[in-house]
């Protein structure tokens, strides 16, 4: 193979407008939040302080993380068995599910939230009430699409038939092909699937608060109008540690098997 | 008795019969190559024996045991697939596990017989391949290791070379051949290339639309076709149309003196199959008659030790075969004669109107 420099040269304007475009409002940010509560002056770290001394930003943090987690792992068991049975079996079904999946992206948040409430109104304590079951419940649905259209990406890559027969005849059950053979192969997709999902549900501000739960968006809103520059603060601490949970997600992710598994085999 | 027996098997898709009454048996460590143009029901027939289809009626039957309805993961069929049946995620070596692992196989067992079978299709030095790391021909090689890995009563094999290239398919075709005859298991190969299935097999099935037309050994496939249509389809052939007469046959008010016509009812409609190597071409001198068609070469297809000429003149189509250094003296225009000879042509009762067998239909390069 013949070596390829890293980045092409006519490339380079782009790429450093791109990084303008994103770097000047997170550094504008980080100025912002390196100035006094009390003075308005630079510089100090009193604001980073405060937030990480807040009980209510590590709390609403983990109940926000573990949320994302709780939807990845739902979604991931929901979706990628009956994905693989779609494209297996029942492939003129995958236009009607990919229909379905744009229903959360077509009908407003507020919309579905009161659509929800109503529905499950009456439902019991541990479901309505607690976060892991109706907020779970909803970020399932909000993630539908995301998760849909990542993991048929990743099942299309894929030969899903010949693949699946080859794995009979050599004696395994479709439990064990689905485990051992289809999920490896689509790894990227799932992992795909579930940065989107981490990222929604770390960000979802309209169900939470209309179904009034704490979660962390609730927290940086409340901080927000209450609280000036420790806002700037805690938007950045938001955002690294959203990428950090990303970057772990990758590593665990990536971590067994080999790049077989992300290459898709030559066509 | 049969090893491997299909029993009047029928599968219909919508209104279309894919298989209308396959019979097959099949004794134990025969070859056998199911072939014939796209649509002709052998792919249907295969995936009916590994499982993964279930016919509308018939049974399949292996050692005495009715396995119609028995799961695919539960048949021991080994298969390889047309392409891209490896598993991506997995090593060559990975790969070829696979079927042992499900099996439960102790471990150093396992290994050993990676190891074998790595070494008996050549492939002894890339076991840590992954398979985007292997050639066309590298990745076949793993897959029929990998059906061998598990000691399948049955070896099954859909068009394993179609996406080969042709030096690549000829050598592998010979080492499945090959590994086939060592370990004495008893196959099934699918295949649209008569060179193919006549060059491996023990036995030859040609199919058409959900039908045998004739099964048989390669050699007698070649040699005595037993309908129009495997005349057609096998090796090239050259179809006269005509009528039983006195001695011969009457082709377009042409009397061809015909050895085969001996003993057959005068007034029989027949057709005269003649294969190309066996028609005799001169310069012409005179306007032919008796077994002597007098026409143009229209076209030369260098073919390599032979050159095919196709020679048409007055109610005269017809190709042969000829030696390449002698169709240099024949070039494109040359007015010919082509002698038919009285011992070398087969007849067939002509029961209907011929088959008109559509384009697509014909095995590819003709």
């Amino acid at each position: 193979m013949k070596p390829r420099r890293f980045i092409a040269p006519s490339a380079l304007p782009w790429l450093l407008l791109a990084a303008i475009y994103f770097l000047v409002p997170l550094i504008a940010t980080l100025l912002f939040s390196l100035k006094s509560n009390q003075t308005g002056k630079c510089c100090t770290v009193a604001n980073y302080s405060w937030v990480i001394h807040n009980g209510d930003f590590w709390h609403t943090l983990k109940i926000s993380f573990l949320l994302a987690l709780e939807t990845i792992v739902i979604s991931l068991l929901l979706f990628v068995p009956t994905i693989y049975w779609v494209h297996l079996k029942l492939p003129k079904l995958r236009p009607v599910i990919a229909f379905l999946a744009l229903i959360p992206f077509v009908v407003p948040p507020i919309v579905m939230v009161v659509g929800l409430l109503r529905f499950f109104k009456g439902s019991p304590d541990w479901f309505y009430a607690k976060p892991w079951g109706f907020l779970a419940g909803a970020y399932v649905i909000l993630a539908f699409p995301y998760m849909f259209f990542s993991l048929d990406a990743g099942f299309r890559s894929i030969d899903v038939h010949t693949l699946t027969e080859a794995s009979q005849s050599l004696g395994a059950r479709w439990t064990t092909t689905l485990v051992k053979v289809i999920l490896p192969n689509i790894r990227a997709a799932a992992l795909a699937g579930s940065f989107l999902t981490l990222a929604i549900v770390m960000g979802e501000f309209t169900i939470a608060n209309l179904a009034a739960f704490k979660t962390f968006p609730i927290f940086i809103q409340l901080v927000n109008e209450t609280q000036g520059f420790p806002a700037g603060a805690l938007t950045l601490l938001s955002f690294g540690i959203t990428w950090a949970a990303m970057l772990s997600l990758l590593l665990v992710g990536r971590k067994r098997g080999a790049r077989g598994a992300i290459v898709p085999a030559t066509r | 008795m049969a090893f491997l027996e299909l029993q009047n098997l029928h599968r219909d898709f919508g209104t279309v019969k894919a298989l209308d009454g396959i019979e097959i048996k099949l004794g134990e460590g025969e070859f056998l190559s199911l072939l014939g143009p796209s649509g002709c029901g052998k792919t249907t027939a295969l995936r009916i024996v590994a499982g993964f289809d279930r016919p509308d009626e018939g049974r399949v039957v292996v050692d005495g045991r009715d396995v119609t309805h028995v799961s695919p993961n539960k048949r021991d069929m080994g298969m390889v697939f047309q392409a891209y049946s490896l598993f991506p995620n997995m090593t060559a070596a990975q790969n070829v596990e696979y079927g042992l692992r499900i099996r439960r196989q102790d471990k150093s067992a396992r290994r050993k017989r990676v190891d074998d079978l790595l070494e008996l299709v050549g492939l002894g030095n890339a076991g840590n391949r992954y398979p985007h790391q292997l050639s066309g021909g590298m990745q076949q090689r793993v897959a029929l290791a990998r059906a061998l890995a598990i000691e399948p009563r049955v070896l099954l094999l859909d068009e394993p070379l179609s996406a080969l290239d042709a030096k690549v398919r000829v050598q592998l075709r010979e080492e499945i051949r090959r590994i086939q005859l060592e370990l004495g298991i008893t196959t099934l190969y699918v295949t649209h290339d008569q060179e193919e299935a006549l060059s491996v097999s023990d036995h030859v099935a040609v199919m058409y639309r959900g039908r045998i037309e004739q099964m048989g050994s390669p050699a007698e496939m070649y040699s005595a076709p037993g309908t129009p249509f495997v005349a057609e389809f096998i090796g090239t052939m050259n179809r006269l149309e005509g009528t039983v007469v006195e001695g011969g046959v009457d082709h377009g008010g042409r009397r061809l003196t015909i050895a085969a016509a001996g003993d057959r009812p005068r007034g029989q409609r027949v057709l005269v199959l003649v294969r190309p190597e066996s028609v005799e071409v001169t310069q012409a001198n005179g306007s032919g008659g008796g077994n002597t068609l007098v026409g143009d070469v229209v076209t030369q297809t260098f073919l390599g030790p032979v050159t095919r000429l196709k020679i048409v003149g007055d109610g005269v189509d017809v190709i042969a075969d000829v030696p390449t250094q002698k169709a240099l003296a024949l070039p494109v225009g040359t007015r010919v004669a082509a002698t038919v000879p009285a011992d070398g042509a087969q007849l067939l009762e002509l029961k209907e109107d011929l088959p008109v067998v559509a384009e697509e239909e014909l095995p590819a390069g003709r």
